[in-house]
C-alpha cells in the first residue's frame, strides 16, 4: 500500500480547517450544516484510515454507525431549518432572535 | 509517499468542500458537497473498505444530499443566492481556519503517526458484519430506534398546523 497514514489524517485535519471556516463565518443555516457534514466526513475519514493501519475492525464499525447517526441528525437539522423559515421567512440565523439567550 | 489517485482524489474532495461554502448559489453548493462526499467515499476505496465506501455512497450522496437538495429548493428564490457576511468576520474565519490548519498539522507531524505503516492484509468486511451481529448488536438496536424516532421527529416537525386536511366534495 503506497498511500501513508500521514496523508488521510493531513487531508481529514483540512477538511476540519475548512469545516470550522464555514461554521465561524457563514451566516446560512444550510450552509452551516454544510460545514457539519465536512467536519463530521473529516472525522470518518480519521477513524477508516486508524482502522486500516492498526488493522482492526472497530473503525469501520465505528464509521457505519457515526454515517448512520449523521443521517439522523441531518433529517432533524433540515426539518428545524423548515421550522425556522416558516416562521421568519428567512434561514439568516442572525435573524432567529427568538433562539438568542 | 502517496501515489497520484490519493492526490487526485485530495484535490477534488478539499476543492469541492471549498466550492460548497463559497459558490454563491445553494444549489450548485449542494451538488458541490455530493464531490465532497464522493470523494470521501473514493478516500474510503483506497482504505481497502468497500463496505464502507458503498455504505457513503447510499446514504450520504445518496439519500442526505438529495435531502439538501430538496430543502434547498422549498426556499424562496433569492434567499438561495443572498450571501450576507461581512469582511471582518470573514478575515477571522480565515485566520481561524489557517491556525487551526497549522497547529494540528504541526502537532501531527511532530507525533508518531509519520512512522506508521502496515503491510498486513486488510479486515474483511465479514467481519464487520459479524461485529454487528455479536458484540455490537444493542448499539444496533439502538442506532435503529434512534433512527426510527429522529425520522419520526423530523416529519412531525415540519407538519404544516395552520393547513386543514381539507377533504374535496366535488
Amino acid at each position: 500500500m503506497s498511500n501513508e497514514l500521514i496523508d488521510f489524517v493531513l487531508v481529514s485535519v483540512a477538511l476540519l480547517g475548512i469545516g470550522i471556516y464555514g461554521l465561524s463565518v457563514k451566516r446560512n443555516a444550510i450552509r452551516m450544516l454544510f460545514a457539519v457534514e465536512i467536519i463530521i466526513n473529516a472525522a470518518n475519514l480519521n477513524l477508516v484510515a486508524f482502522g486500516r493501519f492498526l488493522p482492526h475492525s472497530g473503525g469501520q464499525t465505528l464509521a457505519l454507525f457515526s454515517i448512520a447517526i449523521a443521517a439522523a441528525e441531518v433529517a432533524v437539522g433540515l426539518s428545524l431549518i423548515i421550522v425556522a423559515y416558516r416562521m421568519y421567512q428567512n434561514i439568516d440565523i442572525a435573524d432567529f432572535r427568538s433562539l438568542k439567550g | 509517499m502517496a501515489d497520484a489517485i490519493f492526490l487526485a482524489l485530495s484535490v477534488i474532495t478539499i476543492g469541492s468542500a471549498i466550492a460548497a461554502l463559497e459558490l454563491r448559489s445553494l444549489i450548485y453548493g449542494s451538488i458541490a458537497l455530493m464531490g465532497t462526499l464522493g470523494g470521501i467515499a473514493g478516500f474510503f476505496l483506497l482504505l481497502d473498505s468497500p463496505f464502507v465506501a458503498m455504505f457513503q455512497l447510499a446514504v450520504y450522496v445518496g439519500s442526505i444530499a438529495v435531502l439538501i437538495l430538496f430543502t434547498v429548493m422549498l426556499v424562496k428564490r433569492e434567499l438561495i443566492f443572498k450571501k450576507v457576511e461581512d469582511k471582518r468576520r470573514k478575515f477571522v474565519g480565515i485566520a481561524l481556519m489557517l491556525v487551526f490548519m497549522v497547529a494540528l498539522g504541526s502537532i501531527i507531524m511532530n507525533s508518531g503517526i509519520k512512522t506508521i505503516t502496515t503491510d498486513e492484509p486488510a479486515v474483511d468486511f465479514r467481519n464487520i458484519g459479524a461485529d454487528f451481529l455479536t458484540y455490537y448488536w444493542p448499539a444496533l438496536i439502538l442506532m435503529a430506534l434512534i433512527l426510527t424516532g429522529s425520522v419520526t421527529g423530523a416529519l412531525i416537525l415540519a407538519r404544516r398546523e395552520d393547513v386543514e386536511n381539507e377533504q374535496r366534495t366535488d
